[in-house]
């Protein structure tokens, strides 16, 4: 196994389309290292990009932000700025693991390792994130929500790496919450998550919602008819119910060892209608 | 063990019942502690195995000869390197290297010892295997039935006359009880009978099995292991290698967890053998996966349980059914469990039957009261009902039927003197018990029992020149011992705490100590310590006597002095233990206390659980908000590690009743052999234990010591289960009672409310 941290985005582009064999970026290493300890991944060539200036800084830009691929979830946290904008993303970024996992764990990783269960992939795409992708033909912008495509798999292609997430600017009396559903209270593996955000009017009235589920289906689904179900009301019980029923509605998840199917469809609901709660509140400034 | 006329009545102490610091304390919180995988030798080699990826099949060849050529290889093993045997050992053998079957998925089938761990996976890649598939049977029940797939064709039912003709996967029947069940449940007012299933749990010590052996080419072998008993160890490996056992020198290292789980071998004599074939020394460590897979967990269990009972709940009889599966071979624990889960009461007419069955996992490994929380579940979740039904205190009804002083235990014994009237009354006059409950909350109270254990101990007690002195135990430390050994030692002699070191000493030290199991230590090698000390203190007073020109017998020993007995004895100046220490030289050579023998008159141990916890509806989340354990423990020698055995074993239950459980797929392979998905509590998840400590003396132990470590792993998981079946409104008979299997129960519920 060949280990190179390159200095740039393009040399660690040029490594990456020269490859022959498995090769993987480490970013955190926080899902990589157990996968290689375990032996279930063994790649030719390991490509740390934590010596890249530019994928390590969190700088505002257009009244959003931009983190770099190799920023730690951790830093996120400690961002007020980011904190205040955009607080679902980051409770969804502190979710992960421990504070020492977080401490390494970046959400460039949590996207690209494209489990359908990662925390702050739900938050981003709620948020209407953008990942920049660079790559041998230059670069390109994509929604978050179309990295991963199925279990462990990504639309990238050889030679491409995520160099940074963009979470945009957001009108006033807007907020986004996450919450997952995990049998203990940390250190698991969101059985469902939710993430939702949405912007309300000067009369209170939902002008815009998102409303993304994590860990129901083979990767992160956007659920439309359930953010419809909010938009145009004042989040009473009737469009909360809705919205509860059009979340469960649009899961397409499996049984396995950690949930049953109709157990993450009933609590996709439960979620999302606590999270449209919680991210209700945060727009009206409480 | 004649009794100690000390014990009759209680006594003050000095030092016991203080809280001094562990002896092994810095070293474990520094990380300057040696585990079993800290070893290492010169040359020393890396063991790795390989393990059948099918729950049933039979092996029709292995061929190693491409891993042999691998450079860096030292040594592959199979079956071939083991003799066969028929004795007892003959399934420990075939546990720790299949034979013409893979019993379950993990079971070893070759080892290899090579110069680095990246040669070493190799080579297990480059072993060839050829596998015959075979049906396999995972679940207790399906493997009862007549055509389930057949693990062993030579295994015969035992206990059942006539002696069954075919062979079949239940490898026992017992029953055990009393006075006539038919007769009871006509008595009765009320009967109670409902069905459990408990799935499978693993001990989850966080340390995984790891040794480092080392044969010579003089047959002379070095064996490094964490282990619960390194002289069981010794003897069984020495035998399943064919070595004598004066050949074979056992050190156990510091243990980061047992719990029943390291009171057998599993990697140690696949390492002795790779390293007799290599010449040289080989380490094998266990990986999280290898511990899930191939160590021991407990069995899992379907329950039939039935009880009658008179209005004011008086118990008229109690029939039990218990199937117990104890993985691939024969002792799943339903004999001992089944017996102490019915226990607590006193029942005039009692029937227990029970099954131990045979399946395509894992062998089971005793887990803290091995057997016991199973039946425990099933029992206690019956008079849970029962006192609701009849609308009854729980601890009344519970009190009406206690095991005390007199009663005839169900498996046979009449109870001596013994605490679980004492610590049901200490749970109703604890704050917790009066608590105001919320919505959502449920409350759940659940007692339990374990036998004890004494057993086969020596210990061996050292004066130093300076008048501190070596204690040497032969039994692993796994709860804080070696303070409570030092207490008892130190209060035997008068002399400070820190004047006495303890060590568990390796296997040539001392005489055979048996494994640290049934809570026996603080007990078994306790009263041994205090034995020897006494021994020690006879040999002290004989050298002051020497001294003195007095008789031995004028010579009384007081709070770390030699003392003439009385003003006829003579006037001499009391000699201190430094003195006597410093003289030894001079007045006969090295002055040591020793004493061997097998304790009997452990003293079980009874404990009450309550546990208050909330529901959340919508998802089954279960949150516990507070626990309460009250037990027995005859005389807390260190009341900190006690309370901490009754902590851990609550905390170990709470994780049973919850979220852990073996789960395997329709192949027969494990789900879930790590911590991500095995779920044990976090930090997070739990309150603070709370602890009561009740102090029924033990007439069989000089202070009174009873054993506390296991009896606290039997109430939690129906207490749970009783709380979370209050909380809901409805009776949980199922574990774990994890978030969809509660939120199932509700809609279920829901679904027939509305019709
Ligand atoms: C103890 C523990 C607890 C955990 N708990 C959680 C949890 O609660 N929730 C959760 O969602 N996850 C959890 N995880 C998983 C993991 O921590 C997260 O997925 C984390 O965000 C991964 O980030 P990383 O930087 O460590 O990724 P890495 O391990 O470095 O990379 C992950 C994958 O993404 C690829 N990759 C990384 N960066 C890029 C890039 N810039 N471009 C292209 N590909 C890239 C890598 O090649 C690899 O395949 C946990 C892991 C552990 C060990």
């Amino acid at each position: 196994m060949q280990y190179e941290a390159p200095a740039t985005i393009d040399a660690a582009v040029g490594l990456l389309s020269k490859a022959q064999g498995l090769a993987r970026v480490l970013a955190g290493g926080t899902d990589l290292l157990v996968q290689l300890k375990s032996g279930t991944l063994e790649p030719d060539l390991v490509i740390d990009i934590k010596r890249i200036p530019e994928m390590t800084k969190l700088v505002a830009e257009n009244g959003g932000f931009r983190i770099g691929a190799a920023v730690p979830c951790a830093v996120l946290g400690e961002n007020a700025a980011v904190r205040k904008l955009w607080p679902g993303v980051v409770e969804a970024a502190n979710l992960i693991g421990s504070t020492q996992i977080q401490g390494r764990a970046t959400v460039v990783g949590n996207l690209c390792n494209a489990s359908p269960a990662a925390d702050s992939v739900p938050a981003m795409m709620a948020a209407n994130a953008i990942a920049t992708v660079a790559g041998p033909n230059g670069k390109r912008e994509v929604p978050v929500g179309d990295i991963a495509t199925a279990p462990g798999k990504t639309s990238l292609a050889k030679g491409e790496i995520v160099t940074s997430v963009f979470l945009p600017s957001r009108p006033a009396h807007s907020g986004d919450a996450y919450l997952r559903f995990i049998p203990r209270t940390e250190m698991d593996i969101a059985v469902v998550g939710v993430g939702v955000s949405l912007t309300l009017g000067d009369d209170g009235v939902c002008k815009a919602a998102r409303v993304a589920l994590g860990a129901v289906a083979a990767r992160a689904l956007l659920a439309e008819d359930a953010a419809k179900a909010i938009v145009g009301t004042k989040l009473d019980e009737k469009a909360l119910a809705k919205l509860a029923e059009a979340a469960s509605a649009a899961c397409r998840p499996i049984d396995d060892k950690r949930g049953t199917k109709e157990f993450r469809i009933k609590v996709a609901g439960v979620l999302a209608r606590r999270a449209a709660e919680k991210a209700l509140e945060r727009a009206r400034g409480k | 063990m004649p009794l100690d006329p000390a014990t009759q009545k209680i006594r003050a102490f000095d030092q016991v019942g203080t809280r001094p610091l562990r002896p092994d304390g810095l070293d474990k919180v520094t990380g300057r502690a040696r585990f079993g995988a800290d070893a290492t030798a010169p040359g020393m080699l890396v063991g790795r195995i390989l393990r059948s990826p099918h729950a049933h099949a039979r092996i029709r060849s292995i061929d190693a000869t491409k891993a042999e050529a691998l450079p860096g290889v030292k040594a592959v093993v199979t079956s071939k390197d083991f003799a066969d045997r028929s004795d007892d050992l003959r399934d420990i053998l075939v546990n720790i290297m299949a034979r013409g079957k893979a019993l379950y998925e993990g079971h070893t089938v070759a080892a290899v010892a090579a110069t680095s761990a990246s040669v070493a996976r190799k080579a297990l890649k480059l072993i060839k295997v050829d596998y015959e598939v075979l049906p396999h049977v995972t679940d207790v029940d399906l493997a009862m039935e007549p055509d389930a797939p057949l693990l062993h064709d030579d295994l015969i039912t035992s206990g059942v006359e006539p002696v069954p003709t075919k062979p079949s996967n239940i490898a026992r029947k017992i029953e055990f009880g009393h006075g006539d069940v038919d007769k009871g449940f006509a008595e009765a007012d009320l009967v109670v009978e409902r069905e459990f299933k408990t799935e499978a749990t693993h001990q989850g010590y966080i340390e995984p099995h790891a040794c480092l052996a080392s044969v010579g080419s003089d047959g002379q072998g070095e064996l490094w292991v964490c282990t619960q008993g390194h002289y069981m160890v010794r003897d069984v490996c020495a035998q399943l290698l064919g070595m004598d056992v004066s050949k074979l020198r056992v050190t156990a290292s510091e243990i980061g967890g047992g719990f029943g789980g390291k009171t057998t071998v599993f990697i140690e004599p696949v390492a002795l053998a790779l390293s007799r074939k290599a010449g040289r020394p080989v380490k094998v460590v266990m990986t999280r996966d290898e511990v899930f897979r191939a160590s021991g967990p407990t069995s899992s269990t379907s329950m039939r349980m039935k009880i009658g009972v008179k209005k004011d709940g008086r118990i008229t009889a109690l029939d039990a059914l218990l199937k117990y599966q104890g993985g691939a071979f024969a002792g799943a624990p339903v004999d001992y469990g089944g017996m102490a889960g019915v226990a607590c009461y006193d029942y005039p007419n009692i029937r227990v039957v029970g099954y131990d069955v045979v399946t395509n996992r894992p062998k089971q490994a005793a887990y803290r009261a091995p057997g016991a929380p199973m039946t425990a579940f099933a029992v206690e979740s019956v008079i849970a009902e029962i006192a609701d039904t009849l609308k009854l205190d729980p601890i009344e009804m519970r009190l009406k039927n206690a095991a005390k002083e007199g009663t005839k235990s169900a498996y046979g014994p009449t109870f001596g003197p013994v605490g679980l009237v004492e610590t049901l009354k200490a749970a109703k006059a604890h704050p917790n018990y009066k608590v105001k409950l919320g919505k959502n909350q449920g409350r759940g109270i659940a007692s339990g029992f374990w036998f004890n254990f004494g057993g086969q101990t020596c210990v061996s007690l050292n004066l130093n020149i300076d008048g501190t002195l070596a204690l040497a135990v032969g039994t692993p430390d796994i709860g804080g011992s070696r303070a409570s050994m030092c207490l008892m030692a130190a209060e035997e002699l008068g002399i400070p705490y820190e004047n006495v070191r303890a060590i568990i000493a390796d296997t040539s030290s001392l005489g055979y100590n048996d494994v640290t199991d049934g809570s026996r230590v603080t007990f078994a090698s306790g009263m041994a310590t205090i034995h020897a000390a006494r021994d020690a203190i006879k040999k002290l007073c004989g050298r002051a006597a020497k001294v003195w020109g007095i008789p031995e017998e004028a010579v009384v020993w007081e709070k770390g002095f030699a003392k003439p007995s009385g003003a006829n004895a003579g006037n001499f100046e009391p000699m201190s233990l430094k003195e006597l220490a410093a003289n030894a030289a001079k007045t006969g050579g090295p002055i040591a206390g020793h004493y061997e023998y097998n304790a009997e008159n452990a003293g079980p141990s009874f404990a009450t659980h309550v546990v208050d916890v909330e529901v959340d509806p919508e998802t089954g989340f279960t949150k516990v908000l507070r626990y309460l354990v009250c037990q027995d423990a005859g005389k807390a020698v260190h009341p900190s590690y006690v309370e901490g055995q009754f902590q851990g074993g609550a905390v170990q239950g709470i994780g049973w009743a919850l979220n852990e459980e073996y789960i395997y797929g329709a192949d027969g392979r494990l789900q879930n052999a790590g911590f991500l998905d095995y779920r044990i509590p976090v930090a997070s998840d739990l309150p603070m234990i709370d602890t009561a400590i009740v102090e029924v003396p033990n007439p069989g132990h000089p202070y009174g010591v009873r054993g506390v470590g296991e009896t606290s792993i039997v109430p939690p998981m129906a207490a749970v289960s009783n709380a979370v079946s209050h909380a809901v409104g409805i009776r949980l008979t199922e574990s774990p009672m994890s978030p969809p299997r509660i939120l199932k129960a509700l809609g279920e519920q829901a679904a027939r409310k509305a019709g």
